[in-house]
C-alpha cells in the first residue's frame, strides 16, 4: 500500500479472501469507505469466473435491451425542459400586449409623443417570470420543488426562455415603431431580476404584481397624464438601472435557498 | 465491461435513512405542525398513522427538504439538513409524491414521468429504460401514451407513484398514496411497497388503518405534531383491549394509544 491508495494486488487479496491481517484489512476497508478510485478498482477484480459470467450474461440480454428500446422522444420533449405548460398563456399575453402597444403607437404617436412601446417594455417579462415559478399558478409545484434540479437553476432557465420570446418581440416593435432601442433590454433586464429577488421573499406573482403597480404608479400615469417624454427611460439613468440589476442579482443569488423550498406563499 | 461502479459500491455511511431528533417544522408563521420529534427510520416500510391535521403531510415535506426545520436535527443518508451538504445529491436519491399532487394536462403519462425524471437529474440515456420500467410497476403499461387528463383519480395516483420511484430512491416518501385506488389496486399496491421496501426506507403516511396492517413493517402514530407510538403492526393490534372502539384488531389498537373516547370525533 502506498501512502494514498491501496495498491491493486491488496485489494485482489481482500476480495478473493485471502488471510490478511486484521490491522490491514481494517486500514484498507476504512480507506475503501472514503476513496472511490479504490472502490472503482475494487470492482474491477475478477473473482474467478465471475466477470466471465456477467459478460456471459450481458452478451445474452443485450440484444433483447436493444429490441425494448424506449418510445422515440418527442420534438416537445426539448421545449419542456425550457417552458411549462402554465408559461404558455402569459408568453401569448405578451405577445398580445406588444401588438396593442405597437398599434396604439401607430395610430397616435405624434411627434415627440409618448410611445407605448416604450412604457410597457420594462414589466413585461415580468408576469412570463411570475408564471414560471408561483406556487398558485403551477399545479405541479409541489412535485418539482422537490426534486434536484429545482432551485436558482431551473428557475433561472425558465426566466431565460421568457426573455428569449420577449425581447425579439420587443426588437422588432421597436423597430416597427421607431424608438429607441437602448434603453429597453436594461430595464427590463432590472425589472426581471427586481421580480426574482422580491419573489423569494414575499411570492413570485405577488411580486411581480407589486413591480408593475409601482411601474404604473411612478412611470406610466405621470407620463399618460401629463402627456410628457416618460420619465426613468432616458439614456442618463443607464446608471440607475444598472446598479438595480445588480443589486437585485445579488439578492437573488443569496437568497436561492428560497427556490428550493415550498414558497409559504401561492400568489 | 464493468459490473458495477464505484458509486454503487460505495458503502452506506449512516446507520439508518432518517434520523430526526426534536425536529420542529413550523406551518405558516407561528403554529409548529411537527414539536419535538425524535424517529429513527431505517431500512423497511413505515406507516405514518394518526388522525387528520396531525403534522403527518408538514413532516413528510420536511423529510422531502421542501420545509426547513424551525429546530432540531434532521438528518438524511447521513447528511444534516440545515448544514452545508449536497442538497442536489440528497434529493436525487429520495422519492416524492405529495398529498395533493398537480400536473400538466396535456401530458401523457410517460411524458409526466420522463419531465420528472430529467428534473431528477437521471442521464439521458437512463431515462427511457427506466421511465419504462415505473411505468410497468405501477401497471399502467397499456396507458403509458394517454394524455394525464384522461385518466382516472386511481390511474393518477399510480402515475404519482411512477415518478416517485422513477429515480429508484433510498428514501421513498409517499403522502396519502393510496387515496382514490380500488381494493384491487391497493392490494397490489401494497405488494409494490413491501417490494420497495426490502432495500429502500419507505415511509407511506396514511389514515387508512387496514394499509399499515398489510404492509407495514413498522407504524408510528402520530399526532399533535408529535410521536406517540412507534412498533410493529402486532404490537399496534395488542395495544388494544375488547372495550376500545374499533372495527378491527388494529383499529382498536390505534384508538386506544389516542385515547378517543366514546362519540368523539
Amino acid at each position: 500500500m502506498n501512502a494514498e491508495h491501496a495498491s491493486a494486488a491488496l485489494i485482489t487479496r481482500y476480495v478473493r479472501g485471502e488471510d490478511l491481517a486484521d490491522d490491514v484489512v481494517w486500514a484498507l476497508e476504512s480507506h475503501l469507505e472514503t476513496c472511490a478510485a479504490c472502490r472503482g478498482a475494487l470492482a474491477e477484480v475478477d473473482t474467478p469466473g465471475t466477470l466471465s459470467a456477467l459478460e456471459s450474461v450481458w452478451t445474452r440480454l443485450e440484444p433483447e435491451l436493444a429490441q425494448t428500446a424506449p418510445a422515440p422522444r418527442r420534438r416537445a420533449a426539448w421545449l419542456r425542459t425550457w417552458v411549462t405548460p402554465v408559461m404558455l398563456p402569459w408568453l401569448l399575453m405578451a405577445l398580445l400586449v406588444i401588438v396593442a402597444a405597437v398599434a396604439m403607437d401607430r395610430m397616435w404617436r405624434g411627434d415627440g409623443g409618448i410611445s407605448f412601446v416604450r412604457l410597457c417594455a420594462p414589466v413585461l417579462p415580468v408576469l412570463g417570470v411570475a408564471a414560471a415559478w408561483t406556487r398558485g399558478v403551477d399545479p405541479a409545484y409541489e412535485l418539482i420543488a422537490a426534486t434536484p434540479k429545482a432551485g436558482l437553476y431551473l428557475v433561472l432557465r425558465r426566466t431565460t426562455a421568457v426573455l428569449a420570446v420577449v425581447f425579439p418581440l420587443l426588437l422588432i416593435a421597436q423597430w416597427l415603431t421607431g424608438s429607441a432601442i437602448a434603453m429597453t433590454l436594461l430595464p427590463g433586464l432590472a425589472f426581471t431580476s427586481g421580480t426574482l429577488a422580491l419573489g423569494g421573499i414575499i411570492g413570485m406573482a405577488r411580486a411581480a404584481y407589486t413591480l408593475i403597480g409601482l411601474w404604473a404608479a411612478i412611470v406610466v400615469l405621470p407620463t399618460v397624464a401629463f402627456q410628457r417624454e416618460a420619465s426613468l427611460l432616458g439614456e442618463q439613468w443607464v446608471p440607475l438601472w444598472a446598479t438595480v440589476l445588480a443589486v437585485t442579482a445579488v439578492i437573488v443569488v443569496l437568497r436561492r435557498g428560497a427556490f428550493t423550498r415550498l414558497s409559504a406563499r401561492r400568489w | 465491461m464493468r459490473p458495477v461502479s464505484a458509486a454503487e459500491v460505495a458503502p452506506a455511511t449512516y446507520a439508518q435513512e432518517i434520523h430526526a431528533e426534536g425536529l420542529q417544522v413550523r406551518v405558516g408563521r407561528r403554529k409548529l405542525a411537527v414539536d419535538g420529534l425524535d424517529l429513527t427510520l431505517g431500512v423497511g416500510v413505515h406507516g405514518l398513522l394518526g388522525p387528520n391535521g396531525a403534522g403527518k403531510t408538514t413532516l413528510i415535506r420536511a423529510l422531502a427538504t421542501v420545509l426547513r426545520p424551525a429546530g432540531g436535527r434532521l438528518v438524511l443518508l447521513g447528511a444534516s439538513i440545515g448544514g452545508r451538504i449536497d442538497q442536489r445529491g440528497l434529493r436525487r436519491r429520495i422519492g416524492y409524491l405529495p398529498q395533493d399532487f398537480g400536473f400538466y394536462k396535456h401530458f401523457t403519462v410517460r411524458e409526466f414521468v420522463e419531465y420528472l425524471a430529467w428534473l431528477k437529474d437521471m442521464s439521458k440515456k437512463d431515462i427511457p429504460g427506466a421511465v419504462q420500467r415505473a411505468i410497468d410497476r405501477v401497471g399502467l403499461t397499456d396507458r403509458a401514451d394517454d394524455r394525464m387528463k384522461t385518466l382516472s383519480g386511481g390511474m393518477v395516483r399510480r402515475a404519482g407513484i411512477a415518478q416517485a420511484i422513477v429515480n429508484d430512491p433510498d428514501i421513498l416518501l409517499l403522502d396519502e398514496p393510496t387515496a382514490g385506488l380500488d381494493p384491487l389496486q391497493r392490494v397490489r399496491f401494497r405488494e409494490l411497497l413491501q417490494e420497495i421496501g426490502r432495500d429502500a426506507c419507505v415511509v407511506v403516511s396514511t389514515h387508512l388503518v387496514e394499509d399499515v396492517a398489510a404492509a407495514c413493517t413498522d407504524v408510528v402514530l402520530f399526532a399533535k405534531g408529535n410521536r406517540v407510538f412507534q412498533g410493529t403492526p402486532a404490537e399496534l393490534v395488542a395495544a388494544g383491549g375488547p372495550d376500545d372502539i374499533g372495527d378491527s384488531p388494529i383499529e382498536r389498537g390505534y384508538s386506544a394509544i389516542l385515547g378517543k373516547g366514546k362519540g368523539n370525533w
